[in-house]
């Protein structure tokens, strides 16, 4: 063991909502191949920090494994990012993981992102269709769009993105990216198209896509590589023209 | 089920926000007129750097003091949208926080830069205003007249504020043009908006030179004279 390889994680860690937080560092074997999810599992056997003392298993949150499922994000050395494609070997030592700064802490590095679901229902991010009877096949979208609307669909509501926003945060209630970017995918459908201009309105009020300040960490944020900075700006151009056509035609 | 009348909904939203529109409203000032006007002073202070010096640029500011309706214009056209543009500008600033550390990008930089050239243009207009306009409407003996501008910036402090004062505005007004176009959806992908960058770019430091060489001409330093 001792002649073994081994990873330094310091890790920010908070028994609760309203508790305080504070750093404890941990010592671990180094495997080969191993993610920071691997590395917070050894922690989870074997609940002892580096100064050798028992201490609570660390909590965090996680699914997929395969980044899609975007539950597992948190700080890794300052920036935000999947744990569970956050490979050990690619990491700079010693690792450093925090909670998203930008989302309640429920405990450790979980913390709540149920503000992106409501913020997607504000949006209305989703294509109306009552389901009473068969509509028949939809309209028929071009190849170019579908491959847009592809790579937009492919949000998992990670938070990646608002946690690297600057104008995200406790003194703002901007929307930010993700659901800014939601809004365009389901404009651009021919079916959603008919609510355009409610999705449009939901993102004119208080936070909306005029809070955005173009500071673009977004795009680079974003594991999916969803183009968000272009998603902003067509918004733009959509509610600017709503506001400037729109009420010039009554 | 999901209803799918939109009817009720969209006659409770048919307006445009108050947000919406106030967010425009500063960001187009921010252009017009502030932007031209900074354009127009910066030119009128030129005058300062060509072969006539003096007595071109007293003639340019006699002209402007006597134009008609002068004090509507300004009221109208350069005080209100200014201090809309200030004041509403220093609340954005306050939604604003700062991540350069984690995220080195040239524009999260940009976006940093933006905000402190603004509060730094807020504070050197009152400033400004407050030494020439406001000391000339409480003093009506007090003209401004190229001699009272050198006297002011013959001091080094002065200059040095001044100097700063007009790099912090050009920067302010040439990346607020570049925001201008993403947020009103002009420049929507990398390459139109890397395009205006450069553009924007152009006007910056055009404007950051001549305002410079008109601060100096003042004082006799001026880089380039025209003639
Ligand atoms: S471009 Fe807008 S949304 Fe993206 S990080 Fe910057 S401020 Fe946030
Ligand atoms: S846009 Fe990208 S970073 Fe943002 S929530 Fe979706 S997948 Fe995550
Ligand atoms: S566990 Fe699903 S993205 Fe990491």
């Amino acid at each position: 063991m001792a002649n073994e390889k081994s990873i330094i994680l310091k890790i920010q860690r908070q028994p609760g909502p309203d508790k305080a937080s504070f750093w404890e560092t941990f010592e671990i074997p180094y495997r080969k191949n191993m993610n920071v999810i691997s590395a917070l599992m050894e922690i989870q056997a074997n609940p002892v920090n580096a100064q050798n003392k028992r201490t609570t298993p660390v909590a965090w949150e996680c699914s997929c494994l395969e980044e899609v499922c975007g539950a597992c994000s948190m700080r890794i050395n300052g920036r935000t990012q999947q744990a569970c494609s956050a490979l050990i070997d690619e990491l700079e030592h010693p690792i450093v993981l925090q909670p998203m700064a930008k989302f309640p802490v429920v405990r450790d590095l979980h913390v709540d992102r149920s503000r992106m679901f409501e913020d997607l229902k504000r949006v209305r991010a989703w294509i109306d269709i009552d389901g009473t009877h068969a509509a028949g096949p939809g309209p028929l979208i071009s190849p170019h769009r579908q491959a847009l609307m592809y790579i937009l669909s492919r949000c998992m509501t990670c938070g990646c993105c608002l946690d690297a926003c600057p104008q995200v945060n406790s003194r703002s209630p901007f929307i930010g990216p993700s659901a800014i970017s939601q809004a365009r995918l389901f404009n651009m459908h021919p079916t959603g198209a008919m609510h355009k201009d409610l999705r449009l309105r939901a993102l004119m009020g208080p936070g909306g896509v005029t809070d955005c300040g173009n500071a673009q960490n977004c795009i680079h944020a974003c594991p999916k590589n969803i183009p968000l900075t272009d998603s902003i700006a067509d918004i733009c151009r959509q509610t600017t023209r709503l506001a400037l056509f729109g009420s010039l035609r009554k | 089920m999901i209803p799918i009348t939109a009817t009720a909904e969209h006659t409770a939203t048919d307006t445009v926000p108050v947000h919406f529109k106030l967010r425009k409203l500063h960001s187009l000032f921010g252009i017009i007129p502030v932007g031209l006007f900074l354009i127009e002073h910066l030119s009128v202070n030129s005058l300062a750097a060509t072969a006539g010096g003096e007595r071109v640029f007293n003639a340019a500011v006699g002209v402007l003091r006597g134009l008609p309706y002068l004090i509507v214009i300004e009221i109208l056209f350069i005080m209100i949208p200014i201090l809309f543009h200030g004041v509403y500008g220093v609340f954005v600033t306050t939604e604003a926080s700062v991540n350069t550390g984690a995220y080195r990008y040239g524009r999260n930089w940009m976006y940093v830069i933006q905000r402190v050239t603004g509060l730094f243009t807020f504070i050197f207009v009152v400033v400004h205003l407050w030494n020439f306009r406001i000391a000339s409407m409480i003093n009506p003996d007090l003209h401004v007249t190229f001699d009272l501008v050198r006297q002011h910036l013959a001091v080094t402090w002065v200059m040095v504020f001044y100097i700063a004062g007009v790099l912090a505005s050009v920067f302010h007004f040439a990346n607020g043009i570049w925001n201008f176009c993403v947020s009103w959806g002009i420049t929507i992908g990398p390459r139109a908006q890397r395009a205006s960058a450069w553009a924007c770019a152009a006007v910056g430091l055009a404007l950051s030179f001549i305002g410079v060489n008109a601060l100096l001409a003042f004082v006799g330093k001026a880089l380039i004279i025209s003639i």
